[in-house]
């Protein structure tokens, strides 16, 4: 050995791994939910304009073509006007096998009566699905599971699906390392977390040293009942039915009609079997429930969390956090704001970079957007709040919504709030200026004067569907 | 075409979009195929068919003119309106999505190249050598 070969280091100095993404970069996505799809969808889709092929393993240890809670998502399962909207410009079209329902209209049930709002264009504008396969009575396989549906589009662009559940993350030699259940570590350029706050996997990432905690959370209550298509067509209809209900620590409550099933989600302080018990009994969700209903005859019940907080930071080099597992919409629209994300984040890993400051200018500037709707949302939301728990203003909402039904669109001020906040249609800051309009203002001020004056609002919309 | 189809349903020969009306939204063929038809002088001219997952009144999002031509279904056809204020908003946040109206713009521009260089071939205009 000659003394030059003796004297040079045993490993050459490593160069430090780009923080950019390249011809067969490796990616690994976890969680294939609506939000892990999108975004190998978009990254796939972005580098083949760019001319790049890129690896991704998405990890995704359930089968959402399975029915019951090994292929569920925990969700309303409520695809928003915008969305639906976005989608379709996406070329991603939702069609009626997966899609339950379509709807075209909403109920809100309050004490003093119950109205219908129609969609401003007469369409099926909202779509109604199936998260998973369904509950696990959900023995007819008549629509596809949302989720699952999604995973064809990056799959039919070569993104591969791993069934496994991760369970060790590692950031070593400018990679991260990737253990998942029976199978060897793999490593990655880039690690995209799209698993939903009830993952315990989050908790992998909070001790990587990366500056990730976790969202602040609520919980929500969502049971199915089987009802059949035709009872649901007669009874509810293609409408969502929202009720602002004077029931102690209840936030908010829908009915969402799917093909055999109907949702019921319920949002508030501390949910509990009373809280409940006191919902379905409410003659307003009596009356528009078949009268066979049997509140206790569910085909299924959970109490997940829901992302109410978001999270500061959403990336560290090499690290993505999308849909709930980084910033979401209060209360409505999560997997809107899953698209949202996912795209944007897509977009910055693939165009601009994997580095924090990469992630900082290009990422985070989506989840800022609504992060900061959200917290117009807030204000927007002590609204409705402050209807559920006065009468007056209950009779006063009654009457002024009833009033506009007759009128053309521009001048259903307060249908088109009422439809946007609860269908998750607009961004919160657009429903609060719409709020604050003088217009608005005057003809809610006089709705309120005249329920003080002539007490209940007028009934005529309280037809069933 | 079930309960459960998104947009709405128009039966054989029903307008979607009639020329000379104000365009203010995008249209998404969902299901089925549509008629792009141009009247002039009493006489239509179909200017094409176009299917399932293909944009028309795109030309509402770049200028405030009047609809150019008729679109009507051709057979029962599900058609999806994208609003024209939440596409622009999008396209705010998401450039990138541009690149389907330029998509389908390109497409279109191509499609008329071929369809001018076929027209001056009937007249005889064309044949010259390439310079």
């Amino acid at each position: 050995m000659t003394a030059a070969l003796r004297d040079a280091p045993a490993v050459a100095p490593r160069r430090q791994a780009p923080l950019t993404l390249d011809d067969g970069s490796r990616i690994a996505v976890i969680g294939c939910g609506p939000a892990g799809s999108l975004f190998a969808y978009f990254a796939l889709e972005l580098a083949e304009r760019i001319g790049i092929s890129l690896h991704i393993d998405i990890y995704e240890p359930r089968d959402f073509a399975v029915p019951g809670p090994q292929g569920c998502n925990m969700c309303g399962g409520i695809i928003s006007e915008s969305l639906v909207q976005n989608l379709a410009s996406e070329r991603i079209s939702l069609t009626d096998g997966v899609v339950q329902r379509g709807i075209d209209s909403y109920f809100l049930h309050m004490d003093v009566g119950s109205v219908r709002i129609d969609t401003p264009l007469r369409e099926m504008r909202i779509g109604a699905v199936h998260r998973g396969a369904g509950p696990k009575t959900a023995t007819e396989r008549r629509w596809e599971s949302f989720d699952h549906y999604m995973q064809q589009y990056p799959l039919g662009r070569g993104a591969h699906l791993v069934h496994a559940r991760v369970e060790e993350v590692r950031r070593e030699n400018d990679r991260v390392t990737i253990k998942a259940r029976d199978r060897e570590p793999e490593a990655y350029d880039l690690v995209t977390v799209a698993v939903g706050v009830n993952s315990p996997i989050l908790k992998l990432f909070e001790g990587l040293g990366i500056g990730y905690e976790r969202p602040k959370v609520t919980k929500t209550l969502i049971r199915e009942y089987r009802l059949g298509q035709d009872v649901i067509s007669r009874t509810l209809g293609s409408s969502m039915h929202v009720f602002l209900l004077n029931i102690p620590r209840l936030e908010f409550a829908a009915i969402i009609p799917k093909g055999d099933f109907v949702t019921m989600c319920l949002l508030g302080d501390d949910i509990d079997n009373a809280m409940v018990d006191a919902f379905v009994a409410s003659p307003e969700v009596r009356n528009c429930m078949p009268p066979e209903w049997n509140p206790a005859d569910r085909a299924c019940q959970c109490l997940p969390h829901i992302n109410v907080g978001g999270v500061d930071k959403p990336f560290a080099d090499r690290f993505l956090f999308i849909g709930d597992a980084g910033v979401t919409r209060l209360y409505k629209d999560g997997i809107g704001a899953a698209y949202r994300t996912a795209k944007a984040a897509a977009r910055a890993a693939v165009l601009e970079g994997i580095s924090e400051e990469a992630f900082r200018r290009h990422y985070l500037p989506a989840c800022r957007r609504i992060s900061q709707d959200n917290l117009i949302g807030r204000l927007a939301f002590l609204f409705t709040r402050g209807v559920q728990h006065a009468g007056l203003l209950r009779r006063a909402v009654l009457r002024m919504t009833i009033e506009e039904q007759g009128k053309d669109g521009p001048h259903r001020r307060l249908s088109g709030v009422l439809w946007d906040m609860f269908s998750g249609s607009a961004p919160y800051r657009d429903i609060f200026v719409r709020m604050l309009h003088p217009a608005f203002m005057g003809r809610f001020l006089w709705s309120i004067g005249v329920a003080a004056v002539r007490g209940s609002a007028p009934r005529a919309g309280e037809a069933r569907p | 075409m079930t309960h459960a189809a998104l947009g709405r349903t128009y039966e054989d020969g029903e307008i979607i979009v009639r020329q000379g009306d104000e365009g203010e939204a995008l249209y998404m063929v969902q299901e089925g195929e549509v008629e792009v038809v141009a009247e002039r002088g009493g006489r239509e001219t179909r200017l094409g068919v176009v299917g399932r997952d293909q944009l028309i009144g795109e030309m509402a999002i770049f200028e405030r003119q009047v609809r150019s031509a008729t679109v009507r279904a051709l057979g029962q056809a599900r058609v999806l309106t994208l609003d024209r204020k939440n596409f622009l908003r999008r396209i705010n946040e998401d450039p990138t999505l541009a690149f389907r109206i330029l998509e389908t713009m390109s497409r279109r521009v191509r499609d008329l190249s071929e369809e001018v260089v076929r027209l001056k071939e009937a007249l005889g205009e064309g044949g010259g050598p390439p310079r």
